[in-house]
């Protein structure tokens, strides 16, 4: 086995395309778990810790959209810039397991690992964030909705590298949600995400935990926009918001695992999106 | 960069320490426990969820567990061993003892080291910026009540020593 730990973008890309099929590890909070259980014995490993380049944000030329490096530790997104414009985001990074997990955790990593219960993943679902990929000679831009695949499958190619995210910046309320087993340190058993763009008149719903990967509902979406008027403070009747989280629970497609029975996240995320409905209301 | 061998080097308290005749997967909780004959930090989850493996690398606490070794070879490494010298105690480590915080110990060292860092970035925490601050560290005996008080004691002899 061997391990190289570049200190620049341009030699992790070197290193990967010269040997694609190499485990890149980010943080380490997930690989690093099933090394520790012999789950994995991986041959080859690139270590993106140093990569300064992609541990960092930056705003697009026209200030319509940030740029999140794949290695941006989400103890970095819990405040400052980042929350303010995004605080979905925030409130998801906000949830990732414990202190010393957010130290280390990123948006590459949960992309990378791509599991339906990424805490972030709701957030760049409902975004619609685009995920850039490179190796040492091609760079393209895949939006989320195609990069995510399936349970921990997702489109990055042999020798690709995750860069970066980029989220557009929209004008109207947004939140997250999640359910778990406890208040810190979980896995989430079902999450919900919800933004309003009030300037399209739009809303985006994406559920985390409740599918092979995160589902947008966008059936309800379409429907909720028919009922109120997002561009405006809007008023949600109990029959108009109980209609709601159930079109949302029937979009999702739960199963009974370890962590929970398909039930109950059916319910959960019926209960995650109205709660955040009527929070979007309030402001 | 790191070469394609099996002897690295890795800088803990302040020393630069040789590890050599390792597989380079290995977590640095196991190079610390194992290699280098550090056990203070203990292993219990292996898994992130439990804290009792936590140190200082680079300024952050971070689960030594979740950490590849040999991909920390640049790192300022800082472990429970670390804290101090000639057998002094930290006032964490004091306040720990005043308090009645140890029952049986093992999470003590994850406890304390994340205390440690705490207080290092914020002299007056609140309550729930403490409970905040030790949500990874889990600790079966004691409810955190004694944990809690042994904070706010550390936080007080800290001030007082200013």
């Amino acid at each position: 086995m061997t391990v190289v730990v570049p200190q620049t973008l341009k030699e992790a890309l070197a290193f990967s395309s010269a040997n694609p099929e190499a485990q890149i590890i980010q943080g380490g909070t997930d690989l690093m778990v099933e090394i520790n259980f012999n789950h994995r014995k991986p041959t080859d490993v690139i270590a993106l810790r140093r990569v300064e380049e992609i541990r960092n944000y930056a705003h697009s030329s026209d200030r319509s959209k940030l740029i999140v490096g794949a290695g941006l530790p989400y103890q970095k997104m819990e405040h400052g810039e980042i929350a303010e414009l995004f605080p979905a985001l925030a409130q998801a990074a906000r949830t990732v397991g414990s202190p010393q997990i957010r130290a280390a955790g990123s948006i590459g990593g949960n992309l990378g690992t791509c599991s339906p219960a990424g805490d972030a993943l709701p957030v760049l679902s409902a975004l619609d964030a685009e995920v850039n990929l490179r190796t040492e000679t091609t760079s393209r831009d895949v939006v989320i909705h195609d990069f995510m695949i399936g349970v921990k499958r997702n489109d990055r190619q042999p020798g690709e590298l995750i860069v970066s995210v980029t989220l557009p910046i929209i004008d109207g309320w947004q939140g997250y949600a999640k359910v778990g087993v406890r208040n810190a340190m979980v896995i989430s058993v079902a999450s919900c995400c919800l933004v309003i763009d009030r300037k399209l008149g739009t809303v985006s719903v994406a559920l985390g935990a409740v599918g092979p990967t995160i589902i947008r509902c966008r059936e309800t979406e379409q429907w909720l926009a028919t009922k109120i008027d997002l561009k405006s403070v809007f008023d949600v009747a109990p029959s108009l918001l109980k209609e709601f989280g159930d079109r949302i629970a029937n979009e999702s497609k739960p199963i009974d695992d370890h962590r929970s029975t398909a039930a109950y996240r059916r319910h959960a995320v019926a209960t995650l999106s109205r709660r955040l409905l009527l929070r979007a209301n309030t402001k | 960069m790191m070469p394609n061998t099996e002897i690295y080097n890795l800088k803990v308290n302040g020393k630069n320490h040789e590890v050599r005749d390792a597989w380079v997967g290995e977590s640095l909780l196991y190079v610390l426990r194992e290699r280098l004959g550090l056990p203070g930090s203990k292993g219990a989850c292996e898994q992130g969820e439990c804290g009792s493996c936590t140190v200082i690398m680079d300024g952050q606490a971070v689960c030594s567990c979740l950490v590849m070794a040999a991909t920390a070879i640049d790192a300022e490494i800082k472990t429970i061993e670390g804290l101090t010298s000639d057998g002094v105690l930290t006032e964490v480590q004091d306040a720990f003892i005043t308090e009645g915080g140890v029952q049986c110990g093992f999470c003590t060292p994850g406890l304390v080291v994340a205390i440690e860092h705490l207080l290092d970035n914020n002299q007056s925490p609140s309550e729930i910026e403490i409970k905040e601050a030790i949500s990874g560290n889990i600790c079966r005996c004691t409810g955190y009540g004694r944990i809690f008080e042994a904070v706010q004691t550390a936080v007080a002899t800290r001030r007082a020593a200013k």
